[in-house]
């Protein structure tokens, strides 16, 4: 079901209701168009000096954003304030940052965080709707106890900034986890958060390791030539993931149920790609997927396992068939397949495998224990694979979605809709574009840095932080 | 010229309904539509211009003329590819798979579609012909007087339609009361029958339990299995049964549980040259070898040797001569099921040896075959038989079974109305 109220809040009246009643005031979010450049405005940045993102020359994060077509604005510290650059005030002094990223790798004393603070203070300012705020900071690593404090201490600067933004604003954060880990792995990350591609990404932390990306031909198309499957693809989230994947240049195999092979069908015809009608849960599914992969398509780069189930209930309710269907189908088809990709043939090398995992998996849900179960043990399961996977190239990542209309949260009850929407730092629920985004940003080549990870997709849902 | 073998590639049909069914308001143009559209999923032909679509309806509106063109602009292929109607009763959808497969060998096209499609459900129901005349005079007629002359010659008996029925218009028997004729005529039991229909459910209800039919179908319109398919089917239920043809001889034994019943539904069939297959890296299941059909005379010839569904027995032992065969040397039979008892009908004439020998013009019967191998993944009697359908749905199925296989060869034998019938060869 539609949001109303945010479609209501939107309009002249409903603005004029909304600020006498101080009701919440969700934002239309920017979400990403085929061509669309990352950032509708300029973009403010600044650092900390000797910061990884400036190293070498000092001008490295700021020559990669300005390569992605971003318009930057350099500023400097002066003082209590940060000064754009004197080429920038001249221009124009009324537009609004479209974002405010912020180079923290050199942190390594708690004074150091005041600089940050004075630095966002003055650019909050005047951050334009759907801003982005993006502070780059370096992983604890437990070399020193003053160091390893200013850099947890960024964690909770932007978790709590993120809640105070408003207008469709986010702010996340980006840790480097070695001290290999360099610009490489950094500017998929920067692409994904400054663009409409991440607007239900909020208060997250992105750790990136030291692995060896390569960039695309083409950041327009990103997963050209890479053969994609995704499960559950008939319909909600697993057809718009095919969509995105689609979108991004992949030839995408939409797998389903063979129930569901009508809407299958037309899922795959609408994004030129193939249907694969397939019971994951069947004995020789891994072997039936990867064969039609190879046979059809030369080969598997990205499988996305989206096919899941829930069949809620009491735990003291509940029956062994509702328990044991809902694991086999969320958690024992995933480790097959996977362990099945390891194997030669399988999986090609660089490739990628993002799990749909769930906020309930997190923080755990009432009714829910068989689903948790599942979506926890998918977190734990990507966790336990990643070092495998990295030793072809390749990742695997989570990504944990939070409120999102589908046709499922349509079902539930008005009340309990209508909280769960609004429990969020951008009191709204997602779309389900907006996962799929996320699950194939974390598909493309340039995405090697994230690895064993899971990415929540809930706004900064206040359950299961 | 030479000849290439034409590759058949896979298939797609939609779950075949019961008459009035799930897809009773479903036309023609919707179930071929549906069935090409999940062909194109399957096989990503999104936008593809193919050599042509050849399809058929058995039931036909006048106004569906162009019904397979329509179904072609209305579908996910290139509007450029074009396309052609084809009937020819029960043997359309071999038929039109002879066709493309005929011009992938000659080099006239590098890929095809064949397809059939039938609605009982959404039938044609035609103005009475006394009136049909009466109103095309009062068209011809001059002034209004001349058309009211015309229009008062219409009498109330004009006024029911003219239903479909399929009964044969040089007998006005239907094809149940020909083939209880046949029946009677070659003495085949109603326990045979009985156990033919069985089997044929079992085997249908396994190939979906095994996932054999995941990619031959694609649900439509919230059916995702043969309505008609009963897993739980047994001699004893279907004993139970009155018979329901033959019903004013002595002995009736056909059922509506050994016999078909009317049925919703559509198939089709991609097939190409090896070559086309292989630049569009799409496995190829089996090859077309070749084809016949045959006709009898089952207007004046001999209530047991030339009964309306017979022709099948003409038709296969002159293929098997030009490929220089015995029946004997195929790994799988399909052979469809009009009613259980054609099937038996079709082999007894075949181990028949005055049959063989006098009508067949044989030095010898052609003798049993070994019935493990006949349609092992079940046929009409379980899935329905939409007329034009049936012909789809059976190359398909021999193809992938001889792809899992990886070898050898498989007979199919269609029977038709107009004592017609239409059999054919693949190879893997």
């Amino acid at each position: 079901m539609a949001d109303r109220y945010l479609s209501l809040i939107n309009s002249p009246l409903g603005e004029n209701l909304a600020s006498w009643l101080k009701l919440p005031r969700p934002a239309a979010l920017r979400r990403y168009g085929l061509g669309d450049p990352l950032l509708p405005g300029p973009l403010l940045l600044g650092g900390l000096g000797g910061g990884a993102a400036s190293a070498p020359g000092a001008k490295g994060l700021r020559d990669l954003l300005v390569n992605a077509g971003v318009g930057v604005v350099e500023a400097t510290a002066a003082g209590a304030t940060w000064e754009p650059s004197t080429a920038w005030a001249d221009a124009d002094t009324d537009a609004k940052w479209s974002a405010l990223v912020f180079d923290a790798t050199a942190a390594t004393s708690v004074a150091d965080l005041a600089l940050l603070r004075d630095f966002l203070a003055g650019g909050l300012r005047r951050l334009g709707a759907s801003g982005r705020v993006v502070v780059l900071g370096r992983a604890p690593d437990g070399a020193d106890p003053v160091q390893d404090a200013t850099r947890q201490a960024l964690d909770g600067i932007v978790r709590s900034l993120a809640k105070e933004l408003r207008n469709g604003a986010t702010a996340n954060l980006v840790l480097l986890d070695t001290t290999e880990a360099g610009l490489a792995v950094v500017e998929s990350a920067m692409r994904f958060l400054l663009s409409g591609r991440s607007a239900y990404v909020d208060g997250q932390v992105i750790r990136l390791g030291g692995a060896a990306v390569a960039a695309p031909a083409d950041w327009s198309n990103p997963l050209q030539g890479k053969v994609a499957v995704v499960t559950g693809a008939a319909r909600g989230i697993g057809a718009s993931i095919a969509t995105v994947l689609a979108r991004d240049g992949a030839q995408v195999v939409a797998a389903d149920l063979p129930m569901a092979g009508e809407s299958l069908a037309r899922v795959a015809n609408r994004i030129g790609g193939t249907s694969l009608q397939l019971d994951i849960s069947a004995a020789d599914a891994p072997e039936r997927m990867i064969h039609y992969a190879n046979s059809r398509f030369g080969g598997v780069d990205i499988v996305i396992h989206n096919a899941g189930i829930t069949r809620d209930k009491l735990l003291a309710n509940m029956k062994p068939a509702q328990w044991d269907s809902v694991l086999a189908v969320n958690l024992e088809t995933q480790l097959r397949i996977n362990a099945a990709l390891l194997q030669p043939g399988g999986l090609r090398s660089g490739g990628r495998v993002v799990c749909l995992a769930s906020t309930s998996g997190i923080a755990g849900n009432r009714g829910q224990t068989n689903y948790a179960a599942s979506k926890a043990g998918v977190i734990g399961m990507v966790r336990s694979f990643a070092q495998s996977f990295a030793e072809r190239g390749a990742t695997i990542n989570a990504v944990a979605p939070g409120f999102i209309e589908t046709e499922m949260t349509s079902a539930m009850p008005f009340a309990t809709r209508e909280t769960a929407r609004r429990l969020n730092s951008l009191q709204q629920g997602g779309l389900p574009v907006d996962v799929a985004e996320a699950v194939c940003w974390l598909s493309w080549s340039a995405s090697g840095g994230m690895n064993g990870q899971v990415l929540r997709v809930c706004g900064q849902n206040l359950v299961g932080a | 010229m030479t000849a290439r073998r034409a590759a058949i590639l896979g298939g797609n049909r939609i779950p075949f309904a019961r008459a009035n069914g799930p897809y009773a308001h479903a036309s023609n143009q919707d179930m071929l539509t549906a069935t090409l559209d999940g062909l194109v999923a399957r096989f990503g032909l999104q936008g593809e211009r193919l050599g042509e679509v050849a399809a058929g309806a058995v039931l036909k509106h006048s106004k569906d003329f162009n019904l397979t063109r329509e179904a072609v602009l209305g579908s996910r292929l290139s509007p450029r590819t074009p396309a052609y109607d084809v009937q020819q009763a029960c043997g359309t959808g071999l038929q039109t798979a002879i066709l493309v497969a005929n011009k992938i060998a000659l080099g006239q096209v590098d890929s095809g579609i064949a397809a059939g499609v039938d609605t009982v459900s959404d039938a044609p129901i035609a103005v009475n012909e006394g009136l049909r005349r009466v109103l095309l005079d009062a068209n011809r007629a001059k002034g209004l007087a001349g058309r009211l002359k015309a229009l008062a010659g219409i009498r109330p008996s004009q006024l029911v339609p003219a239903a479909p029925s399929n009964s044969e218009p040089r007998t006005g028997l239907s094809m149940g009361e020909h083939q209880a004729i046949t029946t009677a005529e070659w003495g085949i039991t109603r326990e045979a029958q009985d156990e033919l229909a069985v089997a044929s459910h079992r085997n249908l209800a396994a190939a979906y339990e095994s996932g054999f039919l995941d990619d031959l179908v694609t649900p439509f319109l919230k059916l995702s299995r043969d309505q008609n398919l009963r897993p739980d089917a047994t001699i004893e239920r279907l004993a139970k049964l009155a018979p329901v043809f033959g019903t004013r001889g002595p002995n009736p034994t056909m059922t509506a549980g050994n016999s078909t019943p009317l049925s919703d539904g559509a198939s089709a069939v991609l097939l190409a040259s090896d070559e086309w297959a292989a630049e569009h890296n799409l496995p190829v299941l089996a090859h077309f070898v070749d084809a016949e059909t045959a006709g009898v005379d089952y207007v004046h010839g001999d209530r047991k040797a030339d009964g309306l569904l017979m022709a099948p027995v003409y038709a296969v032992p002159r293929l098997l001569e030009r490929n220089k065969l015995t029946l004997q040397d195929f790994d799988f039979y399909e052979i469809h099921e009009a009613f259980a008892s054609t099937v038996l009908a079709t082999l007894a004439a075949w181990e028949d040896d005055a049959f063989c020998r006098q009508r067949l013009g044989l030095q010898a019967p052609l003798g049993a075959i070994d019935r493990a191998k006949l349609n092992v993944t079940g046929s009409s009697l379980a899935a329905g038989h939409p007329f034009a359908a049936t012909g789809g749905r059976i190359v398909a199925n021999l193809a992938k079974l001889l792809h899992e296989k990886g070898s050898g060869r498989g007979l199919i034998s269609i029977c038709a109305a107009g004592g017609q019938g239409v059999v054919a060869i693949l190879e893997f």
